[in-house]
């Protein structure tokens, strides 16, 4: 039980620390803390900005430390990527474009791929040259994923796809995607998937912006109407796909336990900084037991990703149990937003971000955070996925197990 | 960094929970939760043999001389068991304040006798149904004697000696003194609590001799650094039993059937299971700090150890509740052992301080590390 800096560790967060002064900008105050986190989320330029650091940033072999030396990472164990992001958090760095292509499109490849594919894709990923997406959910397949039913149907040696996806982070910027399909509809619903990557830039490839309950537009609904796919991007065997899908799935359980948006720190500024009917909101019991939940909550996650840290880097392969990182985030950004919120009372609805505290950080969480709980995995899959494989409880009733996929039960659509 | 206990602390832990489900079992619980005797005296001697006792005392006091860390793999053993001894009061809080504070003659007259399980310690703080604060001590210290009531004080009962929050003028400021519960001017009466597996006891001080622990100046924050460094240790006891607790609500879940399924394959259920296990994982998490900053005596430590003692105490009262839940009908009667947990779990939640409390001053430390 250390937190101090090995030798090694220490030598590393020097070289981190001066890299970082001398190519990224500090931060001034909570507000780019939170800017920060959404930097870039929207808006070409931000875009063209977040790719020319990533560059810089894979260049000076920060950009993916554990991943083996010949895709471009420098094979560091976890504990190094911990101390990055330690140093990286004080200053305005833009994330957010390459996060699902390193943390789960290249993971998936660096276990299914060949190595030929690898060296061909995972440079140009690592500095932001080719941005990825993941083709999973479907409207009729969302947390039941495995009922999705974009088909591919082989010809030669090419698939041809006809189906659609939708909930596509970044599919309106994205290079290259990996897909899950349904090959076999004769057979029961997990059985019948394989999975491929593809480009974005196919013919037959449609892409629609989703305009989200903030205003935003994160996602997308692809379309695809006779796409062709060398049966070379295939991963993994034919009617094997929901075995890979479920690889990228548990890095995405890794990747997205990070809050976004205010958290602890913004919320506990802005008590000490408003009045309530009876003085300052930090000085309201009522407020000050919220407060201490929440840093409670904040500190247990962080301090159990620094668990799971040390135990990926014992060697052990991230597990069911980093479901709760997000089971608990997500919940608790909703929460945090309305509890701000209230501590504005009637003002509390302003989103005019020259008005509102925080430049309407807060407001905005409160649209975007339902989101949170239901992206990577609703809080009840989350529920589930903890108490069959960590606690080993007997599974749901599962009525469609022994049926082929065509002749599952559908709600009229 | 490397956030976990060692290998060899982990075949410590493996150790104490295979002595401890011999010695510590239900049944044996269940004899001191009748009233057979205030303690197990058996396990207690049995835990010095092992050298439990001097775990965290240095080898010049007769102590092993090991360290925090592995005191705290203890503390979450004899959580988890339940173990009926007066080991807390002892360690985490008669022993921690002569560590803190004692004099080198005060050291040596006591430690020892600890270590060897001689002596048994305890910490009368409490003045009754309130909270505790400086301004409120009534119990008073005048030219080396105490006068005053302390209720209720854990293993006041069976102590041979108490660290004494006393003050020296009426409102003034409150320190620690040392008092002999051989000696004279000692009334004790034992006190029922909701948990019969933790002795209580009511403290009448009538001028009874008593020695400074630390300068008179030391006053309350040694008080308050003492209640931190004994909110980590307490946190890992509430950790086993919150782990327990779990346990034991999995075992049943996975065993009953109802309208022909386990009910462990009830959404329900399996979600209850779920959040108890979240609650477990974090307070886990946050203890494994407290450790840290506890074993390093960081400049963290009354941040972490308020954080680790409001998870703790939560998560270990939410599983011990739910476990009940998870029962049914069976888990509310006193053949089961899912009522010993739920009393434990309320019990060590108020004995440094309720949760309510350590949230306000979490809050009062963070708003002074963010000033």
């Amino acid at each position: 039980m250390d937190f101090d800096d090995t030798r090694e560790e220490a030598a590393f967060r020097a070289e981190a620390r001066q890299w970082l002064g001398a190519n990224a900008e500090t931060k001034s105050g909570a507000f780019e803390t939170w800017q920060s986190r959404y930097s870039g989320r929207d808006g070409y330029d931000g875009f063209e900005r977040a790719k020319a650091f990533q560059h810089k940033k894979a260049e000076a072999g920060f950009a993916a430390l554990h991943w083996p030396v010949e895709s471009g990472g420098r094979a560091l164990s976890p504990i190094y990527q911990v101390i990055y992001s330690q140093e990286e958090s004080r200053y305005l760095v833009p994330r957010g474009y390459f996060e699902i292509g390193l943390g789960m499109c290249m993971p998936t490849l660096f276990t299914y791929g060949t190595d030929a594919q690898k060296r061909r894709y995972a440079p140009a990923a690592l500095c932001g040259d080719e941005v990825w997406c993941q083709l999973f959910s479907e409207p009729g397949a969302g947390s039941d994923l495995a009922g999705l039913r974009t088909r591919a149907q082989r010809d030669g040696d090419e698939w041809v796809i006809n189906g659609q996806k939708i909930w596509t982070s970044g599919a309106h910027w994205a290079d290259w995607g990996i897909l899950v399909a349904r090959s076999d509809p004769k057979t029961v619903k997990h059985k019948g998937l394989t999975f491929f990557f593809l480009s974005m830039k196919s013919p037959g490839i449609e892409t629609r912006r989703i305009k989200q309950i903030s205003g935003a537009s994160h996602f997308n609904e692809v379309y695809f109407t006779d796409v062709r796919i060398p049966d070379s991007q295939r991963l993994g065997a034919v009617g094997a796909g929901w075995g890979v899908a479920i690889t990228t799935l548990m890095n995405e359980r890794l990747a997205s336990g990070d809050l976004r948006g205010p958290d602890f720190e913004e919320i506990f500024g802005l008590a000490r900084s408003v009045s309530l009917e009876d003085g300052p909101a930090i000085a309201n019991a009522a407020v000050r037991e919220r407060l201490a939940d929440l840093y409670v909550k904040t500190q247990g996650v962080r301090l159990t990703r620094f668990r799971t840290m040390t135990a990926l880097s014992r060697g052990e392969t991230p597990g069911p149990e980093n479901s709760i990182g997000k089971l608990v985030n997500a919940p608790k950004a909703q929460e945090i937003a309305s509890f701000a919120m209230d501590l504005l009372d009637m003002g509390g609805v302003i989103m005019d971000k020259d008005t509102a505290p925080l430049r309407a950080a807060f407001q905005e969480s409160l649209l975007t955070s339902p989101g949170g709980r239901i992206a990577a995995g609703t809080d009840e899959i989350l529920r589930n996925i903890i108490a069959e494989r960590v606690l080993g409880l007997p599974q749901d009733v599962r009525v469609d197990r022994d049926l082929p996929f065509d002749q599952l039960p559908t709600g009229a659509r | 960094m490397n956030f976990d206990f060692s290998p060899d602390q982990r075949s410590l832990r493996d150790q104490a929970r295979k002595f401890l489900a011999e010695h510590a079992s239900s049944a044996r619980v269940r004899r001191i939760l009748e009233g057979a005797a205030p303690y197990d005296a058996e396990l207690w001697r049995g835990m010095a043999e092992m050298g439990w006792m001097g775990t965290a005392i240095p080898e010049t006091h007769g102590g092993a001389g090991f360290g925090y860390l592995e005191l705290c793999v203890l503390a979450e053993e004899l959580g988890r068991s339940l173990a009926p001894t007066p080991f807390s009061s002892t360690i985490y809080l008669a022993a921690e304040a002569l560590l803190l504070a004692g004099s080198p003659a005060q050291k040596k007259r006591w430690l020892p006798r600890i270590a060897q399980g001689e002596a048994i310690g305890c910490f009368a703080l409490a003045e009754g149904p309130q909270v505790a604060t400086p301004g409120n001590i009534t119990t008073r210290a005048d030219g080396g004697r105490v006068s005053g009531t302390k209720i209720p004080v854990m293993d006041g009962d069976v102590a041979d000696f108490a660290v004494v929050v006393a003050s020296e003028t009426a409102g003034g400021p409150a320190g620690l003194f040392l008092v002999d519960l051989k000696g004279l001017g000692v009334a004790r009466t034992h006190v029922t609590t909701v948990d019969p597996t933790r002795s209580h006891a009511r403290l009448v001080f009538d001028s009874a001799a008593a020695e400074p622990l630390g300068a008179p100046s030391a006053g309350w924050p040694l008080v308050e650094r003492l209640l931190d460094r004994a909110a980590v240790l307490v946190a890992f006891e509430q950790l086993g039993g919150a782990q327990a607790a779990l346990d034991m609500a999995r075992e049943c879940a996975l065993g009953r059937f109802a309208f022909g399924r386990q009910i462990a394959s009830f959404q329900a259920i399996k979600h209850k299971l779920a959040d108890m296990y979240v609650a477990v994982e974090l307070a886990r998490s946050n203890a494994y700090y407290g450790a840290w900053a506890l074993s390093k005596d960081a400049p963290e430590l009354p941040v972490a150890a308020a954080t680790a003692r409001v998870a703790a105490s939560e998560a270990y009262y939410q599983n011990a509740k739910e476990n009940i839940q998870v029962h049914g009908g069976m888990g509310f009667t006193w053949e089961f052992d899912c009522h010993l947990h739920y009393r434990r779990a309320k019990l060590t939640a108020l004995m440094l301080g309720s949760a309510r409390r350590w949230k306000d001053l979490l809050v009062t430390r963070l708003q002074a590390g963010a000033a």
